[in-house]
C-alpha cells in the first residue's frame, strides 16, 4: 500500500510536504497554553511564508495569524527526519500532545489494552494507565457524552470511534452537545474534543463499515470537521485538534493508515482550517481530501503525460473550507473540479460547488464538476465497490471534457 | 411476569396485580384509587453484597414511609434530622423554587416568555433534599425541568429569570432558554432538552472527578456530580449505558430519578415492564433505594449517604424517588389526562406544607420566621422579574458570539483573513 502509492509520478506526497517544512515559524505561545510556555516555541507549519503574525493579545487571548498563503519553497527537501507510517504519525502526535498536557486523555473501543483496532494507541495504555487511555464498553452515545462533560469539566478526551459509522450512534451527542452545547451555555463551557476514528470506502468491508459521515456532521454547528491524508498532516492535525477548544472531528481512512512517508524530528502543529496545496498547476484546479488524493495524483500523472497540468489541493478542512486557497486557485485556472469519496447527494462536494459558486462565479469558465461516489450503499463484491467509487480514470476524463 | 398479563389500561382505573414481595410498594405506589393511600412497611435498599434484590437485608440507607408527621413521633426531640439553621435553609430554598415556578407560569402568560417552559411545582423536595447537601464544586446535571436545579444550586433567581426573558443578562447570555440553564459558577452543567442526554454528561463530569484524583493527583478532588432525570428516561439506552460505566469505573456519582409517574402523557406504568426503577440499580452493581420524594428530609437522608459513598470513591447510587408534578408536563400541556383524584393524593402531600408542619411540631421555626421568608422570597423574585424586565435584548452582534470557543473555527474567507477577522462578524450581520 505504501509504496503504491509512494510511486505516484513526479508529484508525491512526499514534496507536498517538503514544500512546507521550509517555512518554520515561530509563534509566540498562546495564552492559554501555559504548558507549553515552558517547553519551547511551537512550530506551526502554514503553507504561507509570510509573518505577518499579530502577537496574542490579552484581550483576544488567541493567535490569529495573517492567512494569506504563498507557495512554498519546492527545491529544499528534508535533511533529518524519520520515516513512518500514518497510523504512527497519528500515534505520535497523540503521544506528544498527551506528554505535553496531563489532561489529554483517550476514550474509546479497544484503545487501551488492545492498542486500538487499527494501532493508533498502541503503547498509550502500558505508559499511560487505563484511566487516561480508556477501554470503554460498547456504547458509542454515552461514551461521547461521556468524553463532552469530560471536556467541559476540564480535561481534554479523545474519542475515537473504531469505525466513523459507529458514531452515527452518537449522533445525538455529537450534534447536541458537541456541537450545539458552547452556544447554549453562553459561552460559558468549552468542549476541546477530539472525536476521530477511520471512515471512507475499504477493501470490501461491506456497506455499514464503509461509511463517509463528513457529509452527515457537516452541518452541525460549531464543530470543525478536518480530513488527514498523508502521516505528516496526520500528525499535524491530530496535535492541531487536541490543542484546539473547539470540538473537533478528525477523519481517518482505513485504507491510509499504512502509508509511508518522512517526517520532520521537530514539532510542529498544522493549521486546521488551511488547505494544502499538494501540486501546483495552470490548467483545472482539483480539489480532493483524504483518500481521493490518491486517485487524483495518480491520475495526475496521466494527464501531465497527456499535456495538462492539473492543480490538486487538499482541502483537509472539510468544515469550514479554506475559501482563500481554494479562491486563489479559481482565480488562477478557472476550472473546477471536486473528486471526493462522499456520497453524490448532499456531500462535501455538493457543500463545496456551492460556496465556490457564490463566491468565485465570475472566476469560472466553465461549471463545476464534481465527482463523488454513486449514492449507493457500498457493496461487498470487489467489482460493484470500485464503481462506487471514483476511479482515476474517470477523474483523468472528467478533467479533459472539462478543459476542452 | 404477572403484570404483563392482566389488561392494564391506566393504572387509575385497573387495581394493579402485584408481585408477592412488593406488594405494599406497588399498591400505593402508582398514584391508584385504592382506599388504602399509605406504604405499610419501610421499603429498604437493596444491598450489592445481597443476591436477591428485594427487601431481605436491612441497610443504613432506608426509605420510610411517606407519613412525615408518623416518623417524627417515633424521634425525640434531641435526635431530629436537622438543626433550625439547616430547616430554615431548606425552606427558603423549596418555597423559592415554588414562589419562581408560580412567577414563570404567570410571566408566561403574560407573554414575557416563550417556547417550552417545564415547572417543578410539587418537586421542590427533591432538588432541596439533593442539592442543598453540596459543595459548590460539585456538579449537577439536570433536564429540561432545571429551573429549580439552578436555583438550589445557587444561580441568582435574577440570572435564571432573565435567561427565561431571553435577555442578555441571562445565565446563558439568553442563548439556552428554559431548557437550556448553565452555570460555570456554580457548575450546573445543564439543562438538556433531549431526555437521557444529560446523563453520559454527568457520567463525564464524574470521570473527571476521578481523573483528576487519580491521574492528575490533585488532592481534595472529590467533586460529586448529580444527575437527575425522570422515570421516562429510565427507558432510555443512555440511562443503562451511563449505569453500567459509573459502576464498573466506580464513578463518584448519584442518578435521581425524580419519579412522577407521567412523561407528557405516558403514564409510567404502561411505558416500563419492570416500573420500580430502584431495582435497575443492583442489576449494574450499585445500590437502588427507593425514597418518598415528597418528603425533603428523607430525601436529604438518602442524599447524605449517597453523596458520601461517592465522595469516599465507592461509587455510583441509583435513587429513585416518588415524587409528582402539580402542573402539567409544561405550560402547553392542558393535563387532561391524569385523574383528579391522583393529583389530589399527591397536592395533599406538599412537600413544603408538610416541612413546614414538621418545623412547628419540633419548634425549630415560628410563624413569623416562615412568613418572613416567604416576604423575603416575594421581593426577591419581584426584583429578578423587574430586573428581567429592565435588562437588554442581546443585540445582533452576540449572534455569531460563541459558537466557537475559538472563532478561528469559522474559517478563512476568500480575502486570506480569517472569517472572525471579518468586522460583519462582531456586527452580527455576516453569513456562515
Amino acid at each position: 500500500m505504501a509504496t503504491l502509492f509512494q510511486g505516484v509520478g513526479a508529484v508525491t506526497p512526499f514534496s507536498a510536504s517538503t514544500s512546507l517544512h521550509s517555512n518554520k515559524l515561530h509563534l509566540p505561545p498562546r495564552k492559554s497554553l501555559s504548558l507549553s510556555e515552558s517547553r519551547g516555541a511551537i512550530f506551526v507549519h502554514r503553507s504561507d511564508a509570510r509573518l505577518n503574525l499579530k502577537p496574542a493579545t490579552p484581550k483576544q487571548d488567541l493567535l490569529i495569524p495573517n492567512a494569506i498563503a504563498t507557495k512554498g519553497d519546492t527545491s529544499t527537501p528534508t535533511k533529518s527526519g524519520h520515516e513512518l507510517l500514518l497510523f504512527e504519525a497519528l500515534r505520535e502526535g497523540l503521544e506528544e500532545e498527551m506528554e505535553r498536557d496531563p489532561r489529554v486523555c483517550v476514550m474509546g473501543e479497544d484503545v487501551g489494552h488492545y492498542g486500538g483496532s487499527y494501532k493508533v494507541t498502541k503503547g498509550l495504555a502500558e505508559k499511560y494507565g487505563d484511566l487516561r487511555v480508556l477501554d470503554t464498553p460498547i456504547a458509542e452515545n454515552s461514551f461521547t457524552g461521556m468524553g463532552i462533560g469530560a471536556a467541559m469539566t476540564g480535561l481534554r478526551p479523545i474519542v475515537e470511534g473504531m469505525n466513523m459509522g459507529f458514531l452515527l450512534l452518537a449522533f445525538n451527542q455529537i450534534s447536541n452537545n458537541c456541537g450545539m452545547l458552547h452556544y447554549t451555555s453562553g459561552g460559558q463551557f468549552t468542549i476541546p474534543i477530539v472525536i476521530r476514528g477511520p471512515g471512507g470506502v475499504g477493501r470490501q468491508l461491506g456497506a455499514e463499515h464503509s461509511q463517509r459521515l463528513e457529509s452527515y456532521f457537516q452541518s452541525i454547528p460549531g464543530i470543525q470537521m478536518v480530513a488527514c491524508s498523508t502521516p505528516y498532516n496526520a500528525k499535524g492535525l491530530m496535535k492541531a485538534a487536541i490543542r484546539s477548544e473547539n470540538p473537533v472531528i478528525l477523519f481517518e481512512h482505513v485504507l491510509l493508515y499504512n502509508l509511508k512517508e518522512r517526517i520532520p524530528d521537530e514539532e510542529y502543529v498544522l493549521s486546521l482550517e488551511e488547505a494544502e496545496m499538494v501540486r501546483p498547476g495552470e490548467h483545472v484546479t482539483i480539489l480532493t481530501y483524504s483518500r481521493m488524493r490518491y486517485h487524483v495524483m495518480q491520475a495526475a500523472k496521466t494527464l501531465v503525460n497527456k499535456g495538462y497540468d492539473p492543480e490538486v489541493i487538499d482541502i483537509r478542512s472539510l468544515k469550514p473550507f479554506d475559501l482563500y486557497t481554494i479562491g486563489r486557485s479559481v482565480k488562477k485556472t478557472h476550472r473546477v473540479l471536486i473528486v471526493e469519496e462522499c456520497m453524490r447527494t448532499g456531500g462535501i462536494g455538493a457543500s463545496l460547488t456551492a460556496a465556490i459558486t457564490e463566491n468565485f462565479h465570475d472566476y469560472l469558465d466553465a461549471p463545476i464538476v464534481c465527482l463523488s461516489s454513486q449514492d449507493v450503499p457500498t457493496p461487498y463484491a470487489g467489482t460493484l465497490e470500485e464503481w462506487t467509487v471514483v476511479q482515476p480514470a474517470q477523474i483523468v476524463t472528467a478533467v479533459e471534457q472539462l478543459c476542452q | 411476569m404477572s403484570l404483563s398479563a392482566t389488561k392494564f389500561v391506566h393504572p387509575i382505573t385497573t387495581p394493579p396485580t402485584s408481585r408477592s414481595s412488593d406488594k405494599p410498594l406497588f399498591s400505593t405506589f402508582f398514584g391508584s384509587n385504592h382506599t388504602k393511600l399509605r406504604f405499610n412497611k419501610p421499603i429498604v435498599a437493596a444491598q450489592r453484597r445481597s443476591s436477591s434484590a428485594a427487601s431481605t437485608s436491612f441497610s443504613p440507607v432506608v426509605a420510610v414511609s411517606s407519613d412525615v408527621v408518623k416518623e417524627k413521633k417515633l424521634k425525640s426531640a434531641s435526635n431530629l434530622l436537622i438543626t433550625k439553621e439547616e430547616g430554615l435553609v431548606l425552606y427558603e430554598d423549596m418555597i423559592l423554587g415554588r414562589f419562581f415556578e408560580d412567577m414563570c407560569a404567570q410571566m408566561y402568560y403574560r407573554g414575557k416568555m416563550f417556547g417550552f417552559v417545564h415547572l417543578y411545582n410539587g418537586q421542590e423536595a427533591v432538588s432541596t433534599g439533593f442539592i442543598k447537601l453540596l459543595k459548590k464544586e460539585d456538579y449537577v446535571v439536570s433536564t429540561y425541568r432545571d429551573h429549580v436545579h439552578a436555583l438550589s444550586k445557587g444561580v441568582p433567581a435574577r440570572e435564571v429569570m432573565s435567561e427565561l426573558f431571553g435577555k442578555a443578562t441571562g445565565c446563558c447570555r439568553g442563548q439556552g432558554g428554559s431548557m437550556h440553564m448553565f452555570s460555570k459558577e456554580y457548575n450546573l452543567l445543564g439543562g438538556f432538552a433531549f431526555i437521557g442526554e444529560g446523563i453520559p454528561v454527568a457520567t463525564g463530569a464524574a470521570f473527571s472527578s476521578k481523573y483528576r484524583r487519580e491521574v492528575l493527583k490533585e488532592p481534595g478532588a472529590d467533586e460529586v456530580t448529580l444527575a437527575f432525570f425522570g422515570d421516562g428516561t429510565c427507558n432510555n439506552g443512555q440511562f443503562y449505558e451511563c449505569l453500567n460505566m459509573a459502576a464498573l469505573w466506580k464513578l463518584p456519582i448519584v442518578f435521581v430519578v425524580e419519579n412522577n409517574l407521567w412523561a407528557i402523557g405516558m403514564s409510567h406504568l404502561r411505558a416500563t415492564s419492570d416500573p420500580q426503577i430502584w431495582k435497575k440499580g443492583p442489576a449494574f452493581g450499585m445500590p437502588g433505594v427507593h425514597v418518598d420524594g415528597m418528603d425533603v428530609l428523607k430525601v436529604r437522608e438518602v442524599a447524605k449517604e449517597a453523596i458520601e459513598r461517592a465522595r469516599r470513591g465507592e461509587g455510583p447510587t441509583l435513587v429513585e424517588c416518588e415524587t409528582y408534578r402539580f402542573r402539567g408536563h409544561s405550560l402547553a400541556d392542558p393535563d387532561e389526562l391524569r385523574d383528579p383524584a391522583e393529583k389530589a393524593h399527591y397536592a395533599g402531600r406538599d412537600p413544603i406544607t408538610a416541612f413546614k408542619k414538621y418545623l412547628f411540631d419540633n419548634k425549630l421555626a415560628s410563624e413569623q420566621e416562615l412568613k418572613a421568608i416567604d416576604k423575603k422570597i416575594d421581593e426577591l423574585l419581584d426584583d429578578a422579574v423587574e430586573f428581567a424586565d429592565e435588562s437588554p435584548l442581546p443585540p445582533r452582534s452576540q449572534l455569531l458570539e460563541n459558537v466557537f470557543a475559538d472563532p478561528k473555527g469559522f474559517g478563512i474567507g476568500a480575502d486570506g483573513k480569517y472569517r472572525c477577522e471579518d468586522p460583519k462578524f462582531t456586527q452580527g450581520t455576516a453569513h456562515v
